[in-house]
C-alpha cells in the first residue's frame, strides 16, 4: 500500500500557460470549471465531516452535558441509563497508543537508519518490499493476529492475561503503524546530504557515531514527524482493537484502570461496537457515537497538523 | 587494556601533558554490537511476516477450498462460505474507483495545471494530506448520516462505496499529483508550440504520459478499499447477507467485515473459516498490488 507522506504545500513548478489564445472555446471552460468544481469538493468533504460531527453531537450535548461527557469517569453508554463520561475510553485509547509507540518507534527507527546507513542495496531491495507488504496488509488481519497468536502464543505463557487484552491490541497496532515509520524515517535519513557524512568520517567517527550524532540530528524533523503520525494513526486504528482489546471500557476489571493487561475499549472500539450491535436512531446512545467521534477527530487532527508543521518548520535545508 | 595500548602521551615542552585516547577499538565495538541491534529491528519485519502469515495459513489452510468461494454465509461453519462478500467487495471497489478516478484526477489536474500559487491552493493541498489522516472511521460517520441518511441511500451498497470512495480519495489525488508532476515540462511546451490549447494539452499529452502512474496509485487504492472494514460497519454492511447484491440499492457485506463476523465468534470453526476467508482475501490483495508493481516497472523502463 502506498504510504501518503506529508508533502510541501502546492505546485512545486511554476506556473506557466504558454497557449497562446484566450481560451474562450466551450471545451475550454468547461474543463476548466469541472477541475476547480471537484478540486472544491475535497474542502467540501472536511466541511462535510466537521459539519455533520458538530451537528449530531449537539443533539448528545443538549442530553449529556459537555462538562460530563469530558470529564466523567464512567462509560457505561450502551446500557439502560448508563452515564456517558469519555475518560475510560479515551484512557483506553492512550494504553493502546503507547503501547504501539514502544513498538513502533524503537524498531522502526532502527530498521530505518539500518536501511539508509547500513544496508548494501541487495539488502534494500528485500526489506523494503516486505515493509510494503507489511504496510498493505488489511487491518482486520491484524485484528485476527492479535487475537488468535499474540495473546494466546506469545502472552498467555508468560503473564497473566484474558482473551482480550489491551496489551496484544497495542502490540498488533504496534507491528501495523512500524512500516509508516521505517518508511518515512528512512525518507528522512536518506535526503541528509552524503557530505555531512564524509565530513564526520573525515573527523574520525565511526559509522555507528556518524549515524547517530549526525545523520540522525540532521534528519530528526522528518523522523519525528514520522513518529507522531504513528502514534496518530495508532489512535485512529478501529478493526484491531474492536476484534482484541475487548469491549468493556477500562478501569471496570480488578485490575488497576491502567493495566495493560485487562480488557479495555478505545474511542474507534467504542464506535465499532455501537454499529455492530443495534443503536436505535435518535436515541441518546446514536448521538454519543458522534460526540466520541468528535473528539477522535480533534485529536488525530492536532497530531496530524503537528506532524506536517514539524516536518515543514524544522526541516534542514542542504543545497 | 587495547585502550592504554593505544593511548599515547604527548610531552610537550613545558611540563604540560596532553592525553590522546581515540579508544578506536572499543568506538568499533560498540559500533559493531549496534550494527547487529539494527539489523536485528529490520529483520524483525520479516519475522513478524512469517508469524502473521503462519498464524492465518496454519489455522486456515484446511478450510480453503471451492465451496468457500461459492457458498452463502451460514450458520453452520461446514456450510458456510463468502460468495456474497466477494460480490460485495466487486460491487464496492468497482463504485468507490469510478468515483474516486474521476474526483481525484480531477482535483490532481486542477491543482498541477490549473491553478495559481497562491493561498487557496495551498489549503486546497494542506487539507487533502489532512484528510488522509482522518481515521476511516470517521468517514463511516460522515456515510452514514450523509448517505445513508440525507440521501435516503440507506444501507445499500452505492452508501457503502461512495463512503470507500471518499476514503481513498486523498490517495487517489496524492498519487496522481506526483504522477501528472512527472511529466516532463518540455511536453507541454512543445504541445503549445504547435498551437494546442491548455486542455487539449492535458488531454492528449499530458494524461496519456502519466496514466500509467495514475493507474498505478489507483491500484494501490483499490486495494486499500478491498481491506478497509470500519466505515462498512458504520454505514451497515449487514452481517448475515444470502444474495449477491443485484443492484446499486441493495444490502450487501464485503470480505472483511464476514472476516470480522466470523473471527468475533467464540468457536474454533468460525475462527478457522476466517482464516481461510483471510488467505483469499490476502491473495487477491497480492495478485492487485503485484499488478502494480508491473505497471510502475514498465512505467520505469519507458523513461528509459
Amino acid at each position: 500500500m502506498a504510504i501518503v507522506t506529508p508533502q510541501p504545500s502546492g505546485s512545486q513548478r511554476p506556473l506557466m500557460d504558454l497557449s497562446g489564445r484566450r481560451n474562450r472555446s466551450i471545451s475550454e471552460q468547461l474543463a476548466r470549471y469541472v477541475f476547480t468544481a471537484c478540486a472544491t469538493f475535497t474542502l467540501l468533504t472536511t466541511f462535510g465531516i466537521v459539519a455533520i460531527l458538530l451537528f449530531e453531537s449537539f443533539e448528545f450535548f443538549r442530553q449529556v452535558p459537555v462538562s460530563d461527557f469530558l470529564f466523567g469517569n464512567e462509560w457505561t453508554a450502551l446500557f439502560e441509563g448508563g452515564s456517558f463520561g469519555v475518560l475510560p475510553l479515551v484512557r483506553g485509547t492512550l494504553i493502546i497508543a503507547g503501547i504501539s509507540a514502544c513498538v513502533s518507534i524503537p524498531f522502526g527507527l532502527m530498521a530505518a537508519i539500518y536501511l539508509s546507513e547500513y544496508a548494501v542495496e541487495r539488502t534494500r531491495s528485500i526489506i523494503k518490499p516486505i515493509l510494503e507488504i507489511l504496510a498493505g496488509v488489511p487491518t482486520i488481519v491484524y485484528g485476527f493476529f492479535a487475537l488468535n497468536f499474540i495473546t494466546p502464543n506469545l502472552l498467555q505463557p508468560i503473564l497473566d492475561v484474558g482473551v482480550f487484552n489491551g496489551l496484544a491490541a497495542g502490540i498488533a497496532v504496534g507491528i501495523m503503524t512500524l512500516p509508516l515509520v521505517a518508511s518515512l524515517s528512512e525518507d528522512a535519513l536518506r535526503a541528509v546530504p552524503r557530505s555531512l557524512r564524509e565530513a564526520a568520517y573525515a573527523m574520525g567517527a565511526t559509522r555507528y557515531e556518524t549515524a547517530i550524532r549526525v545523520v540522525v540530528p540532521a534528519a530528526i524533523s522528518g523522523i519525528v514527524a514520522s513518529f507522531i503520525l504513528a502514534i496518530s494513526r495508532a489512535i485512529g486504528e478501529t478493526m484491531i482493537v474492536a476484534l482484541a482489546a475487548g469491549s468493556r471500557p477500562s478501569g471496570m476489571g480488578a485490575a488497576g484502570p491502567w493495566d495493560p493487561r485487562d480488557s479495555m475499549q478505545t474511542m474507534t472500539g467504542f464506535i465499532a461496537q455501537a454499529f455492530s450491535g443495534d443503536v436505535s436512531r435518535g436515541s441518546v446512545q446514536f448521538y454519543s457515537v458522534f460526540a466520541v467521534g468528535l473528539l477522535l477527530f480533534f485529536m488525530t487532527l492536532i497530531m496530524n497538523v503537528i506532524s506536517h508543521w514539524i516536518a515543514r518548520r524544522f526541516r534542514e535545508e542542504y543545497d | 587494556m587495547a585502550e592504554h595500548a593505544e593511548s599515547r602521551e604527548y610531552v610537550a615542552k613545558n611540563t604540560s601533558t596532553i592525553t590522546w585516547n581515540p579508544r578506536v577499538q572499543t568506538r568499533q565495538v560498540i559500533g559493531k554490537v549496534w550494527q547487529w541491534v539494527f539489523f536485528g529491528s529490520t529483520a524483525l519485519a520479516i519475522v513478524l511476516l512469517g508469524m502473521l502469515l503462519w498464524s492465518i495459513i496454519q489455522p486456515g489452510w484446511n478450510w480453503l477450498s471451492w465451496n468457500l468461494i461459492t457458498d452463502m454465509p451460514s450458520r453452520q461453519p461446514e456450510k458456510a462460505g463468502m460468495n456474497s462478500a466477494i460480490w460485495g467487495s466487486i460491487w464496492i471497489v468497482i463504485g468507490s474507483a469510478i468515483f474516486s478516478f474521476f474526483v481525484g484526477l480531477s482535483t490532481a489536474i486542477y491543482i498541477e495545471e490549473y491553478a495559481a500559487k497562491n493561498g487557496f491552493t495551498r489549503f486546497v493541498q494542506t487539507n487533502i494530506s489532512n484528510l488522509a489522516g482522518v481515521p476511516s472511521i470517521v468517514y463511516g460517520l460522515l456515510g452514514l448520516v450523509f448517505f445513508v441518511q440525507w440521501l435516503n441511500l440507506g444501507r445499500s451498497i452505492s452508501a457503502g462505496a461512495l463512503t470507500m470512495g471518499l476514503l481513498i480519495l486523498p490517495v487517489v489525488v496524492i498519487s496522481s499529483q506526483e504522477a501528472i508532476r512527472a511529466v516532463p515540462l518540455g511536453l507541454r511546451q512543445a504541445s503549445y508550440g504547435l498551437g494546442a490549447t491548455k486542455w487539449q494539452t492535458i488531454r492528449s499529452h499530458v494524461l496519456p504520459t502519466a496514466m500509467p502512474g495514475i493507474l498505478t496509485g489507483m491500484i494501490l487504492s483499490m486495494s486499500r478499499a478491498i481491506g478497509e472494514t470500519a466505515p462498512l460497519i458504520v454505514v451497515g454492511a449487514s452481517s448475515l447477507v444470502l444474495t449477491r447484491p443485484d443492484g446499486p440499492l441493495s444490502a450487501y457485506t464485503a470480505m472483511p467485515v464476514q472476516i470480522f463476523n466470523w473471527s468475533a465468534r467464540p468457536q474454533q470453526e468460525f475462527e478457522q473459516l476466517a482464516a481461510a476467508a483471510i488467505i483469499v482475501l490476502l491473495i487477491i490483495l497480492l495478485s492487485m498490488n503485484t499488478f502494480a508493481i508491473i505497471l510502475r516497472q514498465r512505467l520505469s523502463k519507458n523513461r528509459m
